[in-house]
């Protein structure tokens, strides 16, 4: 049966009930959006370098966001490692870059390191649920790092130059950086909203609030926590890619930044958990406040640690869910809802 | 003989590890509370004892009686103002809480206390040394850790099959529910509970800060190794954690002796394969890890 003929079972004279997900909002959201990426996408041929370096920032945290909310959002898997794969990405774009590979077209490669990697850690990792899965995405993290450290091919711990951006001039890499960041900010979002629509968004969801209820009703739990993980580690590897593009220099103690991870828990946090509009809000939000406090250094990370215990304790569904709890907004509807219900009376 | 000696140094080293994880095991245990904030009460911990020791100039185990009894009622206050709200949301949410407070507490030491290593005024027991024969020489603090760690797991023991509080927490670890429904006071028992975590994670803290350096940023590493002591050991076996934390110590002294470069990693990998071929820990008498049970 389709969602759209369902019927109410309680009417003693069943009228069809149309039912959908697209609304005005939705509409709005699709125009707004599309109008805001050309505009974004102008930027270096307006306002130029002054401009992008920020907004480079607030597209990885997107992307960054977005990742994280399939996998912890949507799947039940709360990760404290992604930065994992962020590392991967940075030293697989190394890598491609070095076998003559232009760095930009190589960020797709190095996504594809990342997953391919995620592959068998997957194996390990998902045999554990909670916060024994979080520890221990941490300590796979961690051997990265070190194994990273102790590759001389790779730099070691001094770590090594991106080769391949000597073609470029400054305005035009700094450019090029910028379309890539918002190529994957874009993908990340709009990858996670499709995946979730589909099929899977709602067995995900199933696993992530219970999955023994989830395996028994037929949800092929292992599947599902499979491909998010190895598609959050596919978009990460990108990230990780971009933060080497932009960096220029790959050092393992800060591309396997366990900073990275905590960013990604706060905006999720803040934003709304499960949704898709929350992880976008939270980014903004970590963005402003890193543009503005980050000088204040170990405050600031007090201030980000402190706000992530609050809203757990006060807003558990994150701001976006508080709006729309309160006014019922979706801008990017990804569940059912009754369209037009009939008056019964 | 270099390598007998690496291995008693490795298992006396482990004693430590079982200290720090045996407050985890128990958080988990009974609250089913992953607290990622441990590590760093542990070098908490360790930073008081440094305040008050270097304030009265005294070495450190003179400031015991007062940091332990101060980390218990830490852990109280934890367990009443936070702890206990973030349960009512869930697994998830106590995970993301003490996330937050983790990295609270690391930023918050490095406010104030900066970044450098600091060690702690051991007094003449941090140079001493006891022989054993002619080639082996183990200091005499990593000796006293051991002891401690076994005094305290033992005692943990002891409490847990012999007294009345016992009694209620091994009920409540089995059901919450029914121990609920059978007159158990769950909140007083939460808050002990808690306390004694943190009082012995607070108790190795100091052993660490004694034998080796430390920094804000040591809490971090100490959880891992926590955590690995645990899971190697089998969850819910605080035997089984003793024995996690000496394979995890002579792994890593053994390692050390070979190339100090692959000591840690060699744990990590440890881990991992432990993880890989028995998901319910080594030690554990068949009983699965929870995941287990619903992914396998």
């Amino acid at each position: 049966m389709r969602p759209e003929e369902l019927v109410t079972a309680l009417d003693a004279n069943p009228r069809p009930v149309r039912v959908g997900r697209w609304n005005l909002a939705a509409s709005v959201t699709a125009g707004s959006a599309a109008a805001g990426l050309v505009t974004l996408a102008a930027v270096p041929y307006f306002a130029g370098g002054p401009a992008e370096q920020p907004l480079i920032v607030a597209f990885t945290f997107i992307a960054m966001a977005s990742l994280w909310n399939l996998l912890a959002g949507f799947s039940g898997l709360t990760s404290f490692g992604q930065h994992a794969y962020i590392g991967v990405g940075a030293y697989g774009l190394y890598l491609v870059a070095e076998h003559g590979v232009n760095p930009f077209a190589g960020i797709v490669p190095a996504a594809v390191i990342a997953c391919v990697v995620a592959l068998p850690v997957s194996a390990l990792l998902l045999r554990l649920t909670g916060g024994y899965f979080a520890v221990a995405s941490l300590v796979v993290a961690a051997v990265f790092q070190i194994a990273v450290t102790l590759a001389p091919s790779v730099g070691g711990t001094t770590g090594v130059s991106l080769p391949g951006l000597a073609g470029y001039g400054s305005v035009l890499r700094e450019a090029m950086i910028y379309w890539a960041a918002m190529i994957v900010a874009v993908a990340c979002v709009a990858g996670v909203f499709l995946m979730v629509r589909a099929g899977f968004g709602l067995d995900a969801r199933a696993v992530g609030s219970d999955p023994v209820a989830a395996a028994s009703l037929g949800v092929r739990v292992g599947r599902i926590r499979l491909l998010a993980y190895l598609a959050g580690a596919l978009g990460m590897g990108a990230v990780g890619a971009l933060i080497a593009l932009q960096t220029l220099f790959i050092e393992p103690t800060s591309v396997f930044s366990i900073q990275y991870s905590v960013d990604m828990l706060f905006m999720v946090l803040i934003g709304g958990m499960g949704t898709i509009e929350g992880p976008i809000i939270g980014a903004l939000i970590l963005f402003a406040l890193q543009q503005q406090l980050s000088q204040y250094g170990a405050w600031y990370l007090v201030l980000v640690g402190g706000i992530a215990v609050l809203a757990t304790l006060t807003v558990p569904r994150g701001l976006w869910g508080v709006v729309s709890d309160r006014w019922g907004w979706s801008l990017f509807p990804v569940g059912y809802q009754v369209r037009d219900r009939p008056h019964d009376q | 003989m270099t390598w007998v000696n690496a291995v008693i140094q490795g298992m006396l080293q482990g004693g430590i590890y079982a200290l720090i994880a045996c407050g985890l095991s128990l958080a988990f245990g009974v609250m089913r509370v992953v607290n990622l904030a441990h590590g760093d009460l542990a070098v908490c911990g360790a930073y008081l004892a440094l305040v008050v020791s270097t304030g009265l100039g005294v070495p450190v185990w003179y400031t015991l009686p007062l940091v332990l009894p101060a980390a218990f009622a830490a852990g109280m206050a934890l367990q009443v103002l936070l702890l206990r709200r973030a349960l009512r949301g869930g697994d998830f949410a106590t995970v993301l809480v003490t996330f937050g407070l983790s990295v609270m507490i690391e930023n918050l030491l490095q406010v104030g206390a900066t970044a450098n290593d600091r060690v702690l005024n051991t007094g003449a027991i941090g140079i001493a040394s006891v022989r054993l024969g002619s080639q082996i020489t183990l200091p005499w603090l990593f000796v006293a850790a051991f002891l401690t760690a076994c005094g305290v797991l033992g005692g943990l023991q002891l409490l847990l099959s012999l007294t009345s509080w016992g009694r209620k927490v091994r009920a409540i670890a089995d059901d919450v529910d029914t121990a609920r429904l059978v007159g158990v006071r769950v909140g007083p028992v939460f808050a002990t509970v808690a306390g004694f975590a943190v009082a012995t994670a607070a108790l190795a803290g100091i052993f660490i800060g004694a034998i080796g350096n430390f920094n804000p940023l040591t809490g971090t590493s100490t959880l891992i190794f926590a955590f690995e002591a645990v899971v190697i050991g089998g969850l819910g076996s605080l035997w089984g954690t003793l024995a996690g934390g000496i394979a995890l110590g002579v792994t890593q002294v053994v390692v050390g002796e070979i190339n100090q470069a692959y000591a840690v990693l060699a744990v990590h990998l440890l881990f991992l394969l432990v993880l890989a071929v028995r998901p319910a820990g080594l030690f554990a008498g068949g009983q699965p890890a929870r995941a287990a049970q619903v992914l396998g």
